[in-house]
């Protein structure tokens, strides 16, 4: 039992360490080196425009079916369907718009960040990268690190305005809320502080998700079964943290003022 | 000149290489033989700093490479490097003119306006010609090898490490590589290592063979030397014998009164 909990603990300070090492090798490239600039482009295009479609339609539906479900709710309790909009508003942009888009990009782009780098690994092209003068954190994380940190909070920022917009379709069309309520409600409401609170738990969802997926890939072992596992493992564990650093993001936030 | 004093690494209990010493001088060729799993891959992977060894000297340069751990002057010094994979390891995500240029944007100061001629001029270096807008996923095993082998050569390296060339190549193909290395060494005093079981192509090219049995150097000589060692080991693996000191056993290879493997 001892010995079962030891080397899990063992195996788990393992890990932190090899993280540690991979955050402070990127610092020190980024610092030390030129930034891939094409590198980083192509990245920022497929983590981030080519996520958006997927973006835009998880927020609408979900702005849809949080109209949907609240305005039923104040309807039945005050017989008529009140602020709709600003529950709509204050559950995307602070808590549902960052988080959807995080597992987003995470079941998009993040499987397929570790898929590639994981490969890479096994088939001995990221050992070829080193041979031909350069570091693998430096042409394949970095980029990776700098365009979910971008791209992240900008899809957030397009998950927001749509699922507001989807709250508002269903409002006005389905629950005959006028358009001035509905807009007032959200404009009256909602504040500088709120967006600045899903912003910026949008870049620490980046960070976790660049730092789990890139990991993963760079640590690959064992073929084609080796790159599913690691890839599953890359998901897996991004959404759990997703989920974990939203809420002490969020108890610090709050305790901010923010 | 590399020079490898007591080289030793271990995965895990396996132990790899039991304490190796090999020196190999500027603008000669040494070549490795040994069984697969013995560590000869390993070795070279230690000399270039992809593996890091548990103990020993690697000296390049009058530098221990073991004793860097600047990320900066450790890529510096691979600069000098070039390496041949087994199996090619080229990037799935370029082209063949894309990858082998690859090592001109990075390890040399040539202009970009002449990566396409140096590229065809490798390509065609290596009897490949007008393939550089292909996908290695449409090349051949062999292909691969010598696009891989155009890689290798693009940034001119003082010093190239060959893991298995002839491997997956015809004979006539094998031969030519043959050439090659020896062309590199004469033309441009290239200093070269190289993984081979081919016995024909150790004894054309090398000044000095190393033979590693079970993580451990068996006979480190000329070509003269091992065509006429009376050593068992040696001469069981040279003839090809399958009765000999040298046990083939599931797991990897074991050599008589060897209980470490």
């Amino acid at each position: 039992m001892f010995a079962y909990i030891g080397r899990n603990v063992e195996f788990a300070l393992e890990q932190a360490g090899r993280v540690s090492e991979m955050i402070r090798s990127a610092f020190f490239w980024l610092i030390k080196s030129k930034l891939e600039s094409q590198q980083t482009f192509l990245q920022g295009v497929r983590i981030g425009v080519a996520s958006l479609g997927v973006t835009v339609l998880t927020s609408l539906f979900t702005g849809m079916v949080l109209a949907l479900q609240s305005g039923t709710t104040a309807q039945s309790l005050f017989n008529e369907p009140v602020y709709v909009g600003v529950i709509v508003g204050f559950s995307l942009v602070r808590e549902l718009g960052p988080v959807l888009t995080a597992f987003v990009v995470t079941g998009r782009a993040g499987a397929a960040i570790t898929a590639e780098i994981g490969t890479m690994k096994v088939t001995e092209q990221v050992d070829a990268l080193y041979t031909l003068g350069t570091d693998p954190i430096k042409y394949l994380v970095i980029p990776r690190y700098i365009a979910c940190m971008v791209m992240l909070p900008l899809l957030t920022v397009f998950a927001n305005f749509f699922g507001i917009f989807g709250g508002y379709l269903v409002s006005v069309k389905g629950l005959g809320v006028s358009s001035y309520t509905y807009i007032s409600d959200v404009r009256t409401f909602l504040n500088v502080e709120d967006f600045m609170h899903g912003f910026l738990k949008s870049f620490l969802f980046a960070f976790v998700i660049a730092t789990v997926c890139c990991y993963n890939g760079l640590h690959t072992k064992g073929g084609a079964e080796g790159v599913g596992k690691a890839t599953t493992a890359s998901v897996v564990t991004s959404m759990i943290l997703i989920l974990v650093v939203d809420y002490f993001a969020s108890s610090i936030l709050v305790s901010l003022g923010i | 000149m590399i020079n490898v004093k007591n080289l030793k690494k271990s995965f895990e209990k396996n132990r790899v290489l039991k304490g190796v010493s090999i020196s190999v001088d500027e603008g000669k060729v040494l070549s490795i033989i040994g069984s697969s799993g013995t560590g000869k891959s390993t070795f070279i992977k230690c000399i270039i700093g992809l593996l890091k060894p548990d103990s020993g000297e690697i000296i390049v340069d009058d530098k221990d490479i073991t004793q860097i751990s600047d990320d900066y002057e450790l890529m510096e010094l691979r600069k000098n490097f070039g390496y041949l994979f087994q199996e090619g390891a080229l990037f799935d995500s370029m082209s063949v003119g894309e990858n082998v240029a690859f090592g001109l944007k990075y390890l040399t100061k040539v202009p970009k306006s002449e990566y396409k001629k140096i590229v065809a001029e490798k390509l065609a270096l290596v009897g490949l010609v007008g393939i550089e807008n292909m996908r290695p996923s449409e090349l051949s095993g062999g292909m691969k090898k010598r696009v891989s082998l155009a890689r290798v050569l693009a940034p001119s390296p003082k010093y190239i490490l060959y893991d298995e060339p002839t491997s997956g190549l015809d004979p006539i193909r094998a031969d030519s590589i043959g050439y090659l290395i020896l062309d590199l060494k004469k033309k441009l005093n290239v200093t070269s290592i190289v993984i081979t079981h081919d016995m024909s192509l150790a004894y054309k090219v090398s000044d000095k063979i190393a033979m590693l049995c079970g993580g451990n150097l068996v006979l480190h000589g000329t070509p003269k030397e091992f065509k006429t060692t009376k050593n068992a080991m040696v001469r069981q693996f040279v003839d090809g014998k399958r009765e000999g000191p040298i046990k083939l056993v599931p797991t990897g290879i074991k050599t008589e009164g060897d209980d470490n493997i």
